[in-house]
């Protein structure tokens, strides 16, 4: 198989595309792949410090596309997985210093150097979204169980299917197993009824995903996180995989329609 | 200023600039516009603009090709107005405008009555998601959903065939005999003609129609339509 580009979306901000993109990052270079993520949201990077990269930075993509260094010159090597690598975004540049055909020759570019080519792409769905989703040969759209954050990813997701970039695959991001009991949040069964994709992943909320994130060691190296262990699991699929959807409830029919083993995962 | 080629007509617009295309190879007119946007860059710098094609017949691939062709030179698209249904379609599909503030005379001229009376109805054979509106001189047929954020403004009957949770206005150039029928009818807002409901609490578990009845919206169940009555 050659190199995949992977493109992770959401259309609202804040419901954890960087932080999916890091953490599946490692997921994947942990298994022994080669993979570069990109950052996609040039004047608001994030994802060096997610991926605690941030004072290693030299050049940037910016950098990259306007000729000042040469691709390897831009990647960052992780220091924990010797496969996984970081292309930050420019900090002092916008969305306009790069353009949808740059992101196609970059992507190009980035196929012969690794496996797995993961960019995280800007809120919103302007000229940056554009930019992410261009090179892409598969976008995963990521949503929380939230009404506006829903509303955004069905609007992206038809984006996607009018510009023919196929039909996305759908994260369930930080669902609380008692707010939905309570019908305090939508359950994943909403979402999906809602969205109509298929499902790659859904993540529990962890409060321990945000320190580690803060502390720039992605929760994905944590083996005893469950948040660590859905984007494990996630990453798996990715790879084509057939990894039965964790047990996050019993009583709650989905679950038992999704996973194809009785008992716990 | 330098005269320009006839088959790309540049006009100034309250909101942005009409482009006029003639009637040639789209390759070749999608070149020549460009060519003049790199000419006169400063011109077109940040601009908003509206395309009229005439009747091009233009697909999602071209349509889709322009727009980031034209955002590589910091030009947004933000509407198509032509004459053929596919190139509004397809305008509709990726969330352009398809019409500008001053529309095209022969459309505004038509009196939606005329369309209503041919029976013409757009078939969507889609779930319209959020962003997406879709404007029609006629009924419209969804076979699909209507997902919230969602909009359809037809002037004649909306029908569909799947759960409808967005924006709806039939009858929208006032024909007051325009119904809205869904397997499930939980819309966001609903209109017919000049009339506005909002849903009730209730979810919609049957299939549902709403008409007007003495000037309010009424809601009944939807069932095999009863060849004596004329709705």
């Amino acid at each position: 198989m050659g190199a995949q580009i992977v493109t992770i979306t959401s259309g609202k901000g804040g419901v954890g595309k960087t932080t999916a993109v890091a953490n599946l990052g490692i997921a994947l270079a942990a298994n022994g792949k080669k993979v570069v993520c990109v950052d996609g949201d040039i004047g608001l990077r994030n994802l060096d410090v997610v991926m605690g990269l941030e004072n290693r930075i030299v050049y940037d993509i910016v950098d990259v596309i306007e000729g000042r260094c040469r691709l390897r010159q831009a990647m960052i090597r992780d220091r924990r997985l010797p496969g996984l690598f970081l292309i930050p975004a420019a900090q002092t540049r916008d969305k306009t210093a790069v353009s949808p055909s740059d992101m196609l020759r970059l992507g190009a570019e980035l196929r012969s150097e690794c496996d797995w080519i993961l960019i995280d792409s800007p809120a919103g769905i302007e000229r940056g979204f554009k930019n992410a989703i261009t090179p892409a040969d598969r976008v995963i759209v990521l949503t929380n169980p939230e009404v506006s954050a829903v509303r955004d990813a069905d609007r992206v997701i038809g984006i996607l299917e009018a510009e023919e970039k196929g039909s996305p695959s759908l994260i369930i991001n930080r669902i609380d197993y008692d707010m939905v009991k309570n019908h305090d949040m939508l359950s994943a069964e909403d979402v999906l009824d809602l969205l109509a994709i298929d499902l790659i992943g859904i993540v529990p909320e962890d409060q321990t995903v945000l320190i580690a994130a803060n502390r720039g060691t992605p929760i994905a190296l944590d083996d005893k996180s469950r948040a660590g262990q859905a984007f494990r699991n996630i990453a798996r699929r990715l790879t084509g995989e057939d990894v039965p959807f964790m047990d996050l409830d019993s009583q709650d029919g989905l679950w038992q329609r999704l996973s194809r083993l009785t008992g716990r995962k | 200023m330098k005269e320009l080629p006839p088959l790309v007509q540049i006009k100034g617009l309250r909101d942005g600039l009409l482009v006029s295309l003639g009637d040639a190879d789209w390759e070749k007119l999608q070149a020549m516009l460009i060519a003049q946007i790199d000419e006169r860059q400063a011109f077109f710098q940040g601009a908003r603009l509206a395309l009229d094609v005439g009747s091009q017949i233009l697909h999602v691939t071209e349509m889709v090709n322009l727009r980031d062709v034209l955002s590589e030179r910091n030009v947004s698209l933000w509407a198509v107005v032509s004459d053929s249904p596919t190139t509004v379609k397809t305008a509709q599909l990726l969330g352009l405008a398809t019409r500008v503030s001053k529309p095209r005379p022969e459309e505004s001229l038509r009196p939606a009555a005329d369309a209503v009376e041919d029976e013409t109805a757009l078939w969507l054979r889609r779930t319209l998601r959020s962003g997406t509106r879709i404007e029609f001189p006629g009924h419209v047929v969804v076979v699909g959903d209507v997902n919230p954020g969602a909009e359809i403004i037809a002037e004649g009957s909306v029908l569909v065939w799947g759960r409808l949770r967005g924006v709806v206005h039939a009858g929208a150039g006032g024909n007051r005999e325009a119904t809205v029928c869904a397997l499930e009818l939980s819309p966001t807002q609903l209109r017919i003609a000049g009339e506005i409901a909002l849903p009730s609490e209730k979810k919609g578990e049957r299939p549902e129609k709403v008409y007007l009845g003495n000037g309010r919206l009424v809601v009944e169940p939807w069932q095999p339509v009863n060849l004596k009555s004329n709705r």
